[in-house]
């Protein structure tokens, strides 16, 4: 060890005087890459001293006070597991365990189709790591598709599907002069589509208008697909989170699925079970039958090996811990409906103020939409306003996160909106 | 077809382009047969109905199975009861079981216990404190790079996902798409560049005939390497070979390295787990850094925490100066927004706890040279095992290669053979993992191999 201590000393000495100081960086020509959107606004709060400052930027649940919350059942399971389990690789599928129980909730606790095991599911990083592997699987299978983007949508959406080198259409959605559905646009574009396309749906509680079809519109929609023969694939970020109740919030997904669709879903635990920083969701493709799905979880499961080899257990055990024990899942579903509660009383609340303030505005929308975002119909102009004088931190598109408003500021809020927006 | 879709990458936009071809042909006839059954035909959608049309991915074959992780899958299957898995490289103990190493476990509790911890996302690029920590472990705290604030570190899923990223990275920002990768190299090295979009070429590395390194054509193959060219290099226990360079070898590749302009790629996996020092496992990496230049290095905490299925790991670049670190660093989140968003928090949380505590930083030292320490005292007991029973061959090799595995020198045939008599599993180019073997099951493998090269050849 010394001698080699030795050598090495004298090797590094030799190495500063045959440096490369004179060569330039190989990165001199890199821009600096423009900040995140959403992320960027949470920066930028944090970096506020006023103490009035409100952060409705990132879709992160926050309690009446303001502070992030970490479940219960979430706790409870963390000590079940810390000082019992190893922590060896989990198959590149992911847990299994997670992975079945993921599946019951979007298709149905005794769903067929997963006892006749037609459905290719593997476990993935949240919900933008469900995204992409299904990105990479259709630009791998089907490389001359595109996929179809509502307008608006998640802003990382676009992103994904670029880095998986997809083109990208658009089709109708929000309707900004109702602050809701633009169904008759929707249903053209649906119609227009080439037959066979590939469709990006919010399950429930649209990011980031917070508006949904109504179930007859999501039949309607279904039957159109069917006549198109359109790819539906599902990106459910908030069940649970939108009504309260997990098995509501699926009900598009249940429509399309009574209707044959061979769909694909991501699924994700981040925000319905406070485990954002761990990372769990599942990426799930219905196939025709038991072989099929074989094969296409196969293939799956090659795109994870060169891009993580294989998705982290601690978030996953955390699920599976929860989900197959009927006491903390009972515990899970209770608190899910409290998080959800809050949120609808606090559009309720956030409604009734500005109308108490006189707005000769309509402000129905703040209680039609639905689940951790709403829609404010603000400009940028107004949303600068908002940041600039009242330290109120949201994304240039308008986009509140309901899950930052609490009874302590929703009065402030309030005020301020009323403020930039009577003189539009 | 499906055979070279496996391929090292070298092949892979080929094979992509012949299979996308393959898969456009197969499509367009599906769809046409689709048209012709009446597009105008109402379709009634009823409860009951089951849909009658064809999967969109119907025409997929299946994935033959990762040959590393598909050793694993092929043990588990086998009742034997005195199977034994030589596969993947998971450190086991003298019992033959997984381990979580005690200093893990106490980071654990703190976690767990501390209710004031949330588990909000982390930033894009992670936890600070860990990545802060991690560019520490592999350059030194004393490192000028780290001194002088030019390193962009960002955490990443473990080993794969830091080469990932990085090689993204190069691919968008890099002038040079080409990396060379030495022969052999672990089986998922060329899939990920390739996926990322870079060319890969390889260099020589293994001499079978010495079953040692093959310098002089290591040098002609850099040596002729266009300028620029990216060349991964395995820090320290090479794998699946263990074959490592000496330190005086190494500066030699450096200086070659930084004479044609060629950047470095280190992906340092067993740091500590080779040598059983953290310090002398990066001196190779030191080096190159010592000297004023760039270079790339992906950090994993798979083995050398036992950290295997948290997934922790940390992508380093190291820049000429501050301010092009930030704007690497602010290109590397574009990567990894549309990937996953951000990396997971508990892994990372454990190594942080763990390297920012000097209690607990030690702890883990002593607990790393044992495992260490294990593996080279079962490397000695094997070779003088084989030598002891009269085993044809020069098995020196086994106590010469470093780290977790041996390059056996077994042919697939002998491999083979060793799996369906012998119930032992291991990759098919003959290595094997040390950390599966203990003094018990010792005995069992040479029988093997001494049946495998007296009667397979």
């Amino acid at each position: 060890m010394a001698s080699r201590t030795a050598i090495s000393r004298g090797i590094l000495r030799r190495s500063s005087t045959f440096g490369v100081r004179s060569v330039a960086s190989w990165w001199k020509n890199v821009d600096p890459a423009p900040k995140d959107p959403i992320l960027g606004v949470t920066e930028a709060f944090l970096a506020d001293p006023s103490p009035d400052k409100v952060n409705v930027g990132v879709g992160a649940y926050r309690d009446d006070n303001g502070k992030p919350v970490v479940l219960e059942c979430v706790r409870e399971a963390e000590s079940k597991i810390a000082g019992n389990l190893n922590m060896e690789y989990l198959p590149m599928g992911g847990s299994m365990k997670m992975v079945e129980e993921t599946l019951k909730l979007a298709y149905g606790e005794n769903s067929d189709l997963i006892k006749e095991k037609r459905i290719a599911a593997v476990q993935a990083l949240s919900g933008t790591g469900a995204c992409r592997l299904f990105a990479d699987f259709q630009k791998r299978f089907h490389p001359d598709s595109q996929i179809y983007i509502p307008v608006p949508t998640w802003a990382n959406h676009h992103n994904i599907w670029r880095d998986a080198q997809v083109p990208q259409r658009t089709f109708h959605y929000y309707h900004p002069e109702s602050k809701g559905l633009d169904f008759a646009s929707l249903m053209d574009d649906v119609k227009n589509a080439p037959s066979g396309s590939f469709f990006l749906l919010h399950a429930c509680a649209h990011n980031p208008t917070g508006v949904d079809p109504s179930e007859e519109q999501w039949r309607e929609i279904s039957y159109q697909f069917k006549v198109n023969g359109h790819f539906a694939f599902f990106d459910m970020a908030y069940q649970g989170f939108a009504s309260g109740d997990p098995e509501r919030d699926a009900k598009s997904i249940r429509i399309f699925l009574e209707d044959g669709h061979l769909i694909g879903c991501a699924q994700s635990y981040a925000k319905n079970m406070g485990l954002y920083g761990q990372r769990v969701g599942c990426l799930s493709v219905l196939c025709e039958d038991e072989t099929q799905a074989v094969v296409v979880k196969s293939q799956l499961q090659q795109i994870a090996r060169p891009m993580y080899s294989n998705p982290p257990v601690h978030g996953a055990l955390i699920v599976s811990t929860i989900l197959s024990d009927p006491d903390l899942k009972n515990l899970w579903l209770k608190e899910v409906k409290v998080m959800a509660d809050r949120i609808i009383g606090m559009r309720t609340a956030l409604r009734e103020n500005i109308e108490k303030l006189g707005s000769s505005l309509s402000w129905e929308h703040i209680t039609n939409q639905i689940g951790m975002f709403c829609y404010s119909g603000l400009t940028p102009e107004q949303v600068d306003r908002l940041t600039n004088e009242f330290h109120i931190y949201l994304t240039r598109n308008g986009r509140i996160s309901m899950a930052g408003v609490t009874t302590g500021n929703v009065g402030y809020l309030a005020n301020a909106i009323h403020e930039v927006s009577q003189s539009a | 077809m499906r055979q070279q879709f496996q391929l090292p990458g070298a092949h892979s936009s080929a094979i992509d382009r012949r299979l996308s071809a393959l898969v456009r042909h197969l499509g367009d006839s599906s769809a046409s047969s689709m048209e012709s059954q009446n597009p105008n035909q109402t379709i009634y959608a009823s409860v009951t109905a089951s849909f009658n049309g064809d999967s969109v991915f119907s025409n997929i074959v299946r994935a033959p199975e990762d040959p590393i992780l598909g050793v694993t899958v092929a043990f588990n299957k086998d009742p034997s009861p005195i199977k034994l898995n030589l596969g993947v490289g998971a450190y086991r103990t003298e019992e033959g079981k997984p381990l979580v190493l005690n200093v893990v476990r106490r980071a654990e509790q703190l976690i767990v216990n501390d209710r004031s911890r949330v588990k909000e996302y982390l930033p894009i690029t992670g936890l600070a404190d860990f990545n802060k920590f991690s560019a520490k472990l592999i350059f030194g705290a004393d490192s000028p790079a780290i001194q002088g604030n030019r390193v962009a570190t960002v955490q990443c899923l473990s080993g794969t996902g830091s080469l990932r990223v990085g090689a993204e990275f190069l691919a968008r920002h890099y002038h040079q798409r080409l990396i060379y990768i030495p022969l052999p190299t672990w089986g998922n090295h060329p899939k990920i560049f390739a996926t990322a979009g870079l060319s890969v070429k390889t260099y020589r590395y293994y001499d079978p005939a010495t079953r040692g390194l093959n310098f002089q054509g290591l040098l002609e193959d850099l040596g002729s390497a266009p300028s620029g060219a990216v060349v991964l290099l395995h820090a320290c226990a090479h794998n699946p070979t263990g074959v490592d360079p000496t330190l005086e070898q190494w500066e030699q590749i450096r200086q070659l390295m930084r004479s044609k302009g060629l950047l470095p790629f280190f992906d340092s996996a067993y740091q500590g787990f080779a040598s059983g020092s953290l310090d002398a496992d990066a001196q190779p990496v030191r080096m190159f850094v010592a000297d004023g230049g760039e270079c790339l290095a992906a950090q994993s905490y798979a083995k050398n925490m036992g950290l295997y299925g948290e997934r922790v790991g940390a992508l380093s670049i190291v820049c000429k100066t501050t301010d092009v670190a930030s704007r690497v660093e602010s290109q590397l989140k574009l990567v990894i927004r549309p990937m996953y968003s951000s990396p997971p928090i508990h892994g990372a949380s454990i190594v942080a706890t763990i390297l920012k505590d000097r209690d607990m930083y030690n702890e883990w030292t002593v607990e790393l040279k044992a495992m260490a320490d294990r593996i080279i005292s079962m490397r000695k007991q094997l070779f003088d095992a084989l030598r002891a029973r009269g085993t044809p061959g020069d098995w020196s090799h086994i106590i010469k290669q470093i780290g977790m595995f041996t390059f056996t020198g077994l042919n697939s045939e002998q491999v083979a053979f060793m799996t369906n008599e012998y119930h032992i599993y291991m990759t098919s180019d003959g290595r094997i993992s040390m950390a599966g073997l203990s003094s018990k099951t010792v005995p069992h493998l040479v029988d093997a191999i001494h049946a495998a090269v007296t009667r397979v050849v």
